[in-house]
């Protein structure tokens, strides 16, 4: 009730309601809390070297996110992204054996090739074969489980080559290259989302698969790409993980789909598409890193730290609920 | 207190939105036995009055009486422990159960804890008797027409003892001969003294039904009459204060060379061996029963299916869309009777929307210019007069109205030659519609040409040069303006039934 008048004083200006502030920038809001708490009950948080690696998980995490909002705008989900990455960084592992002698670039091609594939199988699948997109990318999550298998018999890949190896651990300048390849991916996604015919297709395809349609936009062809993109991201954060960690494993990915989708969500984007926003998932990818580290750090085991991501995912979505029109 | 009980007295009811006051101090009444139609612009607050008293909102101020008593409303359950059922202008049955089981869903009867099909199809039975409804208690309802399934939710509303029914625009949905049996419904109603407030922008309708009718404008009370005391002229001066001279703004253009030919178009079940010329410079009325074949007729032309024989020429070429965009790209547009289904993309911007089936013209090396698109938008928002704050705010806030001038402004800026519209005022104020007509007029005078489908037969006259009558799927007859007359079209209608 008290804060009534200041709404209306708000909306005389023209500016926003305080609930409208709440659904815009509460994350953002939240996100800033959770990085001033952490820092004042541990100061090395925002130390240089550990924003650093914060930031080096978080774009692997990213990456899948933001395929993830794509899918998530159409309307779609995308279960295949943890599959895909481990799959993706299984393949680009092989041929980036020194035994191989194939020169990195040519495995994380390979590895980019698979995600690549597998999206676009989903894609196929889901928009001119009318499959929904949670059996269908369950069905490929298993299919990429598989194609992993068959290509490593259950056992890490060892012996890398020097030049894989790097871009999982090497920088350009003081910057990790998994940033820079996050931050470039960022930037493309942003332009092909906001200033590209593209993202408004994108928008209104998960807004109105009809209208969209008689407005004359190929609607088949903008489904089946958002799972494209999705696929290529996740296999670029399978190489980087598996070149990171200097040897193929097996269990790369496991688990990594949930997060996305926690992120996403986190972000403000709804799961019944057509609403949502791209910086949104990059507050979310930060709140879900920044929340892990932060309790890394004070030494909250891990299964306490699931819970928590439990309660803040459950949290956010409730905040959107409450503060939607 | 008033000598005479009134089932429902508002007292100057106040309601604000976000600080905004929608009501400014509204007095109602409704008697018992009475059908009180509710008109009024759409934004003039008639359905906000409504749930005031359905206890969808609660008023901020004035006083509330049900049957004499004062009292606070604050709950949908509330009002219907008071009696009060509002039949909503979409309806949302459970369509996968049956008839019965959604008129008692909530209160089956039951026996040991398991619901008592017995109990629930026999009372369900009676209770359709007893309101003459013709319907199979068992039936699905997801199998029945809208107009049945708005029976069944009246059926539903009288069987919790409602004697207070508001119906939010209860034709818009149904057909001719429905609305007859609809009326026949209220009136059995009125005689066991139930007391009803009809929103509706359907004049005729009002004429025939009402007994009292309310105009508000603006969130205030215009005035009421007794439906004797009351003329169409009066009631549009008063809900759109000002004098509407025309209703039609129909201005008669040279008609020009053919541009649209379509021959023995068919696609079995839904239209068959249609044939039809369209000339610049022409408004071609579509008029037929719900079902005729003419919504399905469009799609098909404008490449959203395709026919399985018959050919259609455009401008003299003979032309196969296999999909919407093509037939964009060929100039023409299709303005879909579903505005919310198939028109806009709600949570989008009203800006979005406009450019959306025009975006290519918008990209300059790939990217978009929003500098283009901003101007663009903004011409379009002053040539419609579409009443907006600011061209990004999302078009599902606007009322019906002013959506519809955003789908107008899409297809405009498409340049087509052929515009399509499909119940083009359905759901949109009066005022609203003379401008949509006007806009109708003055691109037709530019040399294309307009096909409207209508169910409103005064719009199909009043608009039309010429207007082509579908029955049961087939080309049953074709008048021209100086031979338009009700009798006619509704015989042509009938001819294949």
């Amino acid at each position: 009730m008290s804060n009534q008048p200041a709404a209306v004083a708000e909306k005389k200006k023209g500016r926003m309601t305080g609930k409208q502030f709440a659904s815009t920038y509460g994350s953002l809001v939240a996100l800033i809390v959770l990085i001033v708490v952490f820092f004042a009950l541990k100061h090395q948080y925002l130390s240089p070297s550990n924003i650093r690696n914060l930031l080096r998980i978080a774009s692997i995490n990213g990456l899948l996110a933001i395929g993830m909002t794509f899918v998530v705008l159409t309307g779609g989900i995308d279960l295949s992204v943890g599959a895909m990455m481990g799959c993706a960084g299984m393949y680009s592992a092989y041929f980036a054996q020194q035994t191989m002698g194939y020169h990195w670039f040519v495995a994380v091609l390979i590895g980019v090739a698979m995600g690549l594939i597998i999206g676009l199988f989903n894609g196929v699948c889901i928009a001119y074969l009318k499959v929904p997109a949670f059996v269908g990318t369950l069905g490929s999550m298993s299919i990429a489980q598989g194609l992993t298998f068959l290509i490593t018999k259950a056992k890490p890949i060892p012996g890398l080559t020097d030049g894989f190896k790097n871009i999982g651990g090497g920088n350009i300048g003081p910057i990790p290259i998994p940033i820079i390849v996050m931050a470039v991916v960022l930037i493309i996604c942003f332009i092909l989302l906001y200033k590209m015919k593209y993202g408004r297709y994108v928008f209104a395809v998960g807004g109105n698969l009809n209208a969209a349609h008689v407005s004359g936009i190929n609607t088949k062809r903008i489904i089946c790409s958002v799972y494209v993109i999705s696929g290529v991201l996740s296999a670029l954060a399978g190489v980087i993980t598996t070149a990171r960690v200097t040897s193929g494993v097996t269990s790369t990915g496991d688990g990594y789909e949930t997060d996305a989708i926690a992120m996403v969500v986190i972000g403000g984007t709804s799961l019944a598409g057509g609403k949502g926003r791209l910086w949104g998932t990059i507050v979310g990818i930060l709140i879900i890193q920044c929340l892990a580290t932060g309790l890394d750090m004070l030494g909250v085991s891990y299964y306490v730290q699931l819970i928590v991501k439990g309660f803040v995912v459950i949290g956010a979505v409730m905040l959107d609920g409450l503060t939607a029109d | 207190m008033t000598n005479v009980l009134s089932l429902v007295e508002l007292k100057g009811i106040r309601k604000s939105f976000y600080g905004v006051e929608v009501l400014h101090g509204v007095d109602f009444k409704l008697e018992p036995g009475t059908v009180h139609a509710l008109m009024g612009e759409n934004g003039a607050g008639k359905s906000t009055l409504m749930k005031v008293i359905a206890g969808v909102h609660l008023n901020d101020g004035g006083q509330v009486f049900i049957d004499g008593n004062e009292v606070t409303i604050d709950s949908p359950s509330k009002a219907q422990e008071l009696g009060v059922a509002m039949i909503h202008q979409e309806l949302s049955p459970v369509l996968e159960m049956s008839v019965a089981e959604n008129i008692f869903l909530g209160r089956e009867p039951s026996r040991s804890g398991f619901v008592d099909y017995k109990q629930l199809y026999k009372q369900t039975q009676e209770l359709l008797d007893e309101l003459k409804i013709p319907l199979n208690p068992k039936a699905k309802m997801k199998s029945l027409r809208v107009a049945d399934q708005q029976m069944v939710e009246i059926a539903k509303a009288i069987s919790q003892n409602a004697h207070i029914l508001i119906m939010d625009e209860p034709t818009s949905s149904i057909t001719d001969r429905e609305v007859e049996s609809l009326f026949a419904m209220i009136r059995d109603m009125k005689a066991r003294g139930v007391g009803m407030v009809y929103i509706s922008h359907k004049m005729d309708e009002i004429f025939q039904i009402a007994d009292e009718i309310t105009v508000l404008r603006d969130g205030n009370l215009v005035n009421t009459w007794k439906v004797a005391d009351v003329d169409y002229d009066t009631l549009i001066f008063n809900m759109v204060g000002r004098d509407l001279k025309e209703q039609f703004p129909k201005v008669t253009v040279p008609i020009g060379e053919t541009v649209l030919k379509v021959e023995n178009l068919t696609r079995q079940g839904q239209f068959e061996d249609i044939s039809f010329e369209l000339h610049k410079g022409e408004i071609l009325g579509f008029v037929g029963l719900m079902g005729a074949g003419r919504t399905e007729l469009m799609q098909c032309i404008f490449g959203m299916t395709r026919p399985e024989s018959g050919t259609i020429e455009l401008n003299g070429e003979k032309v196969e869309f296999k999909s919407p965009r093509e037939a964009i790209d060929h100039g023409i547009a299709y303005v879909t009777e579903d505005r919310k289904g198939e028109g806009l993309v709600l949570p989008m911007s009203v800006a979005h929307n406009t450019t959306l089936a025009a975006l290519s013209d918008f990209v300059s090396g790939g990217l978009l210019s929003a500098g283009k698109e901003a101007k663009v938008v903004a011409e379009q928002i002053k040539a419609l007069n579409t009443k907006v704050h600011s061209p990004r705010m999302a078009v599902k806030s606007l009322s019906g109205g002013n959506q519809q001038k955003v789908v107008l402004a899409k297809w405009i800026i498409t340049d087509p030659g052929v515009i399509i519209f499909d119940e083009p005022t359905r759901g949109i104020d009066v005022g609203a519609k003379a401008e949509i007509y006007k806009i109708m007029c003055n691109y037709v005078a530019q040399g294309n040409a307009v096909i409207m489908i209508s169910s409103e037969m005064p719009e199909a006259m009043g608009m039309s040069d010429r207007i082509i009558v579908l029955s049961n799927h087939k080309y049953s007859g074709e008048l021209k303006r100086d031979e338009f007359s009700q009798e006619a079209i509704a015989q042509m209608q009938f001819k294949y039934m």
